[in-house]
């Protein structure tokens, strides 16, 4: 086939023929284009320049890195970089202004809540969803009820040292007893409390369990919960005669909750963010629909805030 | 034009025309439409139309950066963009009408590439004499005098079109402070491009390329020829009348052989496109008309009656090839195919001024939260948070009240407001021409249907009055 005698010249074209035939179909051997064939060679001289400036061949554990140092995670990093750089100074602000006064700098407070809103994305939304909605056990951050408090300050300092942090002195702690694990109350007892919750929540009508349940209420359970029930912040102890129930209102997860007792945790989050982060963070929660106004008088009792 | 000579047969050097100059009925014509559209487009921007303190105050501007387009007492936001689209069915149907009763009036009288042209030929005239001063001047080997007077030609055309093109600009930007920014060397930098593109368009466009913009490149006279029937009128040689030509001294002799055509040319040497009307309709032929006008003139000084090149309906030619008398003009005019047009140009017209007239200058619009969907509050009831747009189209503040229609029992606040101050409305003033976002709560008693379909209300609290509704949908666990 490749002989020189099997070629024969195209009449029409006066082209060299290939020499295969099929059913009287003949191939013309046409030169490549010029332009065609140079473009080729110049691919191949890029393609070794390619290989000598940037990562190209795999190694078994390595790969050949190329002079020019460059990587796709590198050209990743400039960029994050630049942009850390580019919003430094509004980071600044925002970590040298304190929290209570960031409402009065809407500018500032609005870049604070968007950030914050990136950052939930990262870090918060594990355990209390994209959209902040919470979990059985983990907080909705929306609604308008707060173990520890709905104002600015209040969720920041929650957020800085997390709730039942171990080994962590300024952490948030309240150390519901495990009533009827630990004795405390017996089953009949525990049974009755939890009619008594029942009833104070406005799920069950009185009966004669939660008319033997209230004294066993205000003997353990008021010191933390109040004497009708509705929580006191300072303690992280929860209004239990609203609507919103962290494990659920139904008797049998109270009844868990009464003879177990709950020791949910969050984290501390001062040793893994930064401040200005976790300023934002806290715009952004209370960005939700369930911030409280900052209290007037910052020495009063949380309990006594007012409540929307 | 700039392939070297004989390279190949593919293409038609370009043959120069130089029409002369001529004076007449549709001359005076064109000269007073080219002035009327050439006021027109130089001066609108410059009008001012009141619109108080918070819109711009120039009668037409297309505000592009702010998304809004004012004509005199209209403004027309990005949504009400179905205007503008009606005004382009109006003017495409307005050129289906004006081209079934009168042919290319479009090419011949009113469109730019025309009007600029024209512009163009009488400086040429200015500059370098008539149409035989000009061909000699062409022919002539390159001399200062030649230069200068190629100089002189160009600088005026430049001039010309950096008047064009600068105009243009002010139609986008409020055009004395445009005008200020632009010499001051503030403007935007499109506005020197804008400028730059348009200028070097209208001097290559009017100045080099004329005719053959109309002959090679606008689709348009492929477009009117298809439309253009045999009651159309076209600038129509009378052949029956004209054939054979001969000279007047000829025709002395030999009365019976000559026609009315005495081959002077003279509609070759005025046709502004260089095409000779005598071959008949063609695609070349904008129906300017000003070969009338050189023939009429001619057939006056020979004592021959006027008309040997004239508008004519293709119908009308076959009757008067019979010996018929021509038919009134109105008649060839107002007919079915014209009547139709018109109507439903008008039609459009009406409908567009109707909905003109009765648009809502206020709107709202509501995007349900779907992440959380809803939540329960502490006092059992159930909130759901809508991001809701209030859209104030007029140039004013305007004072709003939010309502929700078809949800017993409901509360709404905003973000901006603790709840303890929720009530059954929220009132806003809404910025002057512009969207007020509002994020909305809406808490209502948790029993109730899982999805409840009610509306967003907003009504305009001011003198005026007006508003709008939205549906919406409230959701429970």
């Amino acid at each position: 086939m490749a002989d020189g005698q099997d070629k024969k010249i195209d009449a029409a074209t006066g082209t060299e023929l290939k020499g295969h035939e099929w059913d009287g179909i003949a191939e013309l051997d046409t030169p490549l284009p010029r332009w065609w064939l140079w473009t080729f060679y110049a691919t191949i001289i890029f393609a070794i320049g390619y290989v000598i400036a940037y990562p190209a061949i795999p190694m078994l554990h390595d790969y050949t890195r190329g002079m020019l140092g460059w990587s796709s995670r590198g050209a990743l990093d400039k960029e994050l970089a630049a942009r850390e750089a580019e919003i430094a100074p509004l980071r600044r602000a925002i970590a040298d202004t304190a929290i209570t006064d960031l409402p009065g700098k809407p500018q500032l407070m609005q870049a604070a809540v968007e950030g914050g809103r990136a950052a939930f994305k990262v870090h918060c939304v594990q355990c209390h969803g994209s959209g902040a909605a919470g979990a059985k056990g983990y907080p909705n951050l929306n609604d308008d009820d707060w173990l520890w408090g709905g104002d600015l300050a209040t969720i920041e300092k929650t957020i800085t040292d997390g709730v039942r942090n171990p080994n962590h002195d300024a952490t948030r702690v309240s150390m519901m007893p495990a009533f009827g694990r630990d004795q405390l109350l017996t089953s009949a007892q525990v049974n009755d409390v939890v009619a008594h919750v029942r009833v104070i929540s406005r799920q069950d009508k009185a009966s004669a369990a939660s008319q033997r349940g209230t004294q066993v209420f205000a003997d353990n359970c008021a010191v933390c919960h109040g004497p009708d029930g509705k929580g006191t912040r300072a303690l992280g102890a929860p209004n239990l005669t609203d609507g919103i129930w962290l494990y659920g209102g139904d008797a049998e997860t109270i009844h868990e909750t009464v003879w177990n007792s709950r020791q949910g945790v969050m984290p501390r989050w001062d040793d893994k963010l930064d401040k200005a982060t976790i300023r934002m963070l806290a715009t952004y929660v209370h960005s939700l629909g369930g911030g409280e106004a900052t209290p007037v008088d910052e020495t009063a009792d949380n309990e006594a805030t007012a409540r929307p | 034009m700039l392939m070297p000579a004989g390279s190949s047969d593919l293409y038609e050097k370009r043959k120069g025309v130089y029409p002369k100059a001529v004076d007449g009925f549709y001359r005076r014509l064109k000269w007073a439409i080219m002035a009327v559209t050439l006021a027109i487009y130089w001066v609108t921007p410059w009008l001012r139309w009141d619109r108080g303190p918070y819109a711009p105050d120039q009668a037409v501007l297309v505000d592009l950066a702010h998304r809004r387009f004012y004509m005199f007492a209209i403004e027309i936001w990005p949504h009400e963009f179905y205007y503008v689209a009606g005004l382009l069915i109006m003017a495409g149907i307005g050129l289906f009408l004006v081209t079934s009763a009168v042919g290319r009036a479009w090419c011949g009288y009113a469109c730019p590439q025309t009007v600029w042209t024209d512009l163009y030929q009488h400086v040429e005239r200015f500059t370098d004499g008539d149409r035989n001063a000009q061909i000699r001047l062409a022919k002539a080997p390159w001399s200062a005098a030649k230069i200068a007077r190629r100089l002189a030609k160009w600088s005026i055309w430049l001039g010309i079109a950096f008047a064009t093109g600068g105009a243009w600009i002010f139609y986008f930007a409020d055009a004395p402070r445009l005008s200020h920014d632009f010499w001051a060397g503030s403007a935007a930098p499109v506005a020197y491009a804008t400028v730059a593109v348009l200028t070097a368009t209208t001097l290559l466009l009017g100045g080099f390329m004329r005719e053959q913009v109309c002959i090679y490149m606008c689709p348009w006279p492929r477009i009117q020829t298809a439309m253009l029937d045999e009651k159309s009128l076209v600038v129509t040689y009378k052949d029956w009348r004209g054939e054979q030509r001969g000279s007047v001294k000829k025709a002395q002799a030999k009365p019976d052989l000559f026609g009315d055509c005495i081959d002077c040319n003279q509609c070759v040497a005025v046709c502004p496109t260089g095409i000779d009307i005598r071959e008949g309709a063609q695609v070349g032929c904008i129906t300017c008309a000003l070969c009338i006008d050189a023939c009429d003139k001619v057939m006056a000084q020979v004592g021959r009656p006027r008309g040997l090149i004239d508008y004519c309906t293709q119908e009308d030619a076959e009757a008067e090839k019979q010996g018929a008398a021509p038919r009134p003009v109105l008649k060839t005019l107002l007919r079915p195919r014209t009547l139709a047009y018109a109507a439903v140009w008008l039609s459009i017209g009406a409908a567009m001024l109707f909905a003109l007239g009765a648009r809502t200058r206020i709107d709202i619009a509501a995007q349900q939260d779907r992440n959380p969907i809803f939540v329960r509050l502490s006092d059992g009831a159930i909130r759901n948070a809508y991001m809701v747009k209030v859209r104030n189209m007029e140039a004013r503040p305007r004072p709003v009240t939010v309502a929700v229609e078809g949800l017993p029992g409901a509360m709404l606040w905003t973000d901006a407001m603790p709840r303890e101050q929720a009530a059954a409305t929220v009132t806003a003033t809404v910025p002057a021409d512009s969207v007020a976002k509002l994020r909305l709560f809406i808490a209502a008693p948790a029993p109730g249907p899982q999805r409840q379909d009610f509306a967003f209300t907003v009504r305009a609290t001011d003198r005026e009055g007006g508003g709008d509704r939205e549906p919406a949908r409230f959701e429970r666990p």
